[in-house]
């Protein structure tokens, strides 16, 4: 084995790769978090510009020590446990709903080879650790043993297992044309199509999965178990200091992970249309990571634009739409996408 | 030409996944413990209490809940196994061809049929 | 060796986990081990090659069903289940049973034999990926169980909303 010029003696071959895969991790996980931090930032930002204020503008340049100076008070706030609450299961819910946001990164493929685990089973990984997130927020709302918390842990519970039938049945499409689950596989499969994105002839299951995917990652306008002005913060209303810093930075690394499955399923991944390539050559210069963080970015951007857009649904109506309308729409998109392959192949 | 038995095979490509999940809880847990060295404790009876609007808490608050979430569970189940079974058969629709089609056409109208049936039933009609 | 060290880790935590969900007084907390024990089962199923049953492990029994006792679970009226006796009266005709299917499964474990390997070799699974090793043998040669899966699931919608449903 050789390695930047240098050869490892037979034997180490293990350690020099467990090395390679922790500062992979590394970097993955600091990035990550690094995006969480200033994503923050950013909604504050772009919500305050669309609503023609100016957000955060007191710490730092335009306010762009704000996300620091935040972190910091949630990590000297006092950690609170409410007397009556369930003690363990109180302190282990937000690990849970941190570790399946966190765990889901390993299977992202961010540019062409980088990837912490390329695993054939990829799209169902981050399928399966989409599900346990919803123990996180379950065991919040049943451990603080509060009014507030209990019927918000219910609601959203009940709401992620709803719209998570719609985000796996939305895939299948994607699943239908690209033959894989692997999503290095997705993204080159798209590539063999002079279109180079499945958006084009899935508009349908990206629709479906980003209504989806806003549903599970709670945010406006199905923001309805943390709904402030009825249910407080719903399921982490007890939740203070350090715990709810990783509520908060969860759902916002769902947000990204989400971001990035719509993108490598639908927007090409860190690839360009070939069509695209073929007008505009000078393209390909640009690395491939710029164009996957730009597609990311744009979706985050989508999640704050709706944000500050569309008012937040009523409980009933957001049942209504994952099971009336999300759930057929997406089973007529495998339907006719499965038709059409088999005429056109 | 090995027999598959228990320990006789080694999912290499995981590793980094087990790996990753080691950290993922290790932020988690590392998160809190730091934070545990800083911050302050000044605990007392009324910041203990759960919160209820200043109030204090009237009744028992794991109270029963309404049986509809329940239905949704059930119905989030069958849905699921379905979608489960979509899975593999979007993988091999290219190698199978029009006999997948068929089949599948199949299975969804069965599901469909109670699809319709959970709708005139009102199961998705949250009142 | 090494997969053998995991299969034995695997083997070892799942009976204590099973213990620990048996013996827990407070349901929810037996839901959370259940969770773990769920977990390592997908595990188990990754070492034997298995990486769509490991997937359709965490997805459908931690994520579905799991989910639906959590929720059975909280109707319950946890107050009066975490102040009530352990076990039922009937535990010790319970140990009595399990203990000989115990005594039944050491007199005839080395009876057991390999049957004859099928077509599905580790490096055929590798090479075509297991998901679709399951899929064309699914949706070809078991079609009628198939099918039949289509009818269950109707079953279950049916029996669910019949069970649940006031009738008005």
């Amino acid at each position: 084995m050789n390695i930047f010029g240098f050869s490892v003696p037979a034997g180490y071959e293990f350690i020099i790769n467990l090395v390679i895969l922790l500062i992979k991790i590394g970097i993955v996980v600091g990035i990550t978090m690094l995006h969480v931090l200033y994503a923050t930032y950013f909604e504050r930002k772009v919500i305050g510009h669309m609503q023609i204020r100016l957000g955060p503008m007191r710490t730092g340049f335009h306010g762009f020590l704000q996300p620091v100076a935040d972190g910091l008070k949630l990590f000297f706030k006092e950690d609170i446990i409410p007397a009556q609450a369930d003690r363990t299961v109180f302190k282990i819910a937000p690990v849970i709903f941190v570790f399946a946001a966190l765990s889901s990164l390993a299977v992202v493929p961010f540019f062409d080879g980088f990837v912490i685990a390329n695993v054939n089973i990829a799209l169902l990984y981050v399928l399966a650790m989409s599900s346990l997130g919803a123990y996180g927020v379950i065991m919040a709302g049943w451990a603080s043993n509060s009014k507030y918390s209990f019927l918000g842990g219910l609601r959203s519970s009940a709401q992620v297992i709803s719209y998570e039938v719609a985000l796996g049945l939305s895939l299948v499409g994607v699943m239908l044309m690209a033959g894989s689950l692997n999503l290095s596989e997705i993204v080159s499969a798209q590539q063999q199509h002079w279109y180079g994105m499945f958006l084009f002839p899935q508009c349908i299951g990206y629709f479906v999965f980003m209504v989806s995917a806003f549903a599970e990652t709670n945010r406006t306008p199905f923001d309805l178990p943390e709904a402030e002005s009825e249910l407080v913060a719903g399921y982490f209303v007890e939740y203070s200091g350090m715990r709810f810093a990783l509520y908060y930075a969860g759902e916002y690394i769902g947000m990204i992970v989400m971001s990035s499955i719509a993108v490598l399923c639908y927007w090409g991944g860190w690839t360009l249309p070939p069509f695209l390539l073929k007008a505009l050559p000078f393209l390909a210069v640009v690395p491939g990571i710029v164009w996957f963080l730009l597609k990311v970015y744009f979706h985050i951007f989508l999640y704050y634009w709706v944000r500050a857009t569309v008012p937040r649904y009523r409980y009933d109506q957001l049942m209504g739409l994952g099971w009336k309308v999300m759930i057929p729409l997406a089973l007529a998109n495998i339907v006719v996408t499965s038709v059409v392959r088999y005429i056109v192949p | 030409m090995n027999p598959m038995t228990p320990g006789s095979y080694m999912p290499t490509e995981y590793f980094p996944v087990l790996i990753t999940m080691v950290i993922a809880s290790a932020v988690g847990f590392g998160a809190l413990f730091v934070g545990n060295l800083f911050r302050l404790k000044r605990a007392y009876r009324e910041k203990l209490m759960a919160y209820e609007s200043g109030n204090p808490p009237l009744e028992e608050p794991r109270y029963r809940f309404n049986v509809k979430f329940y239905i949704i569970a059930m119905l989030f189940v069958v849905f699921d196994v379905e979608a489960v079974f979509l899975y593999p058969w979007a993988i091999v629709y290219d190698k199978i061809g029009l006999y997948a089609l068929i089949e599948m056409l199949l299975f969804i109208v069965v599901l469909v049929v109670g699809y319709v049936y959970a709708w005139k039933k009102e199961a998705f009609v949250w009142d | 060796m090494l997969p053998k060290i995991f299969f034995g880790y695997f083997a070892v935590v799942m009976v204590v986990l099973s213990l620990l969900i048996v013996t827990r007084k407070n349901p929810v907390h037996s839901v959370l081990w259940m969770l773990a024990l769920f977990f390592h089962i997908a595990g188990l199923y990754l070492f034997l090659n298995a990486e769509f049953l490991a997937a359709v492990q965490v997805i459908l029994y931690a994520g579905a069903i799991l989910v639906l006792f959590l929720f059975v679970v909280m109707m319950l009226n946890l107050k009066e289940e975490v102040m009530g006796e352990r076990f039922g009266k009937e535990w010790p005709v319970g140990i009595s049973i399990g203990a000989f299917i115990l005594v039944l499964f050491f007199f005839t474990i080395n009876k057991f034999s390999q049957g004859p390997t099928g077509q599905y070799t580790i490096e055929r699974i590798k090479a075509e990926t297991h998901t679709k090793a399951i899929g064309s043998v699914l949706y070809t040669e078991f079609l009628l169980p198939f099918e039949i899966a289509s009818l269950i699931l109707l079953i279950a919608i049916v029996g669910a909303i019949v069970l649940a449903k006031k009738t008005k």
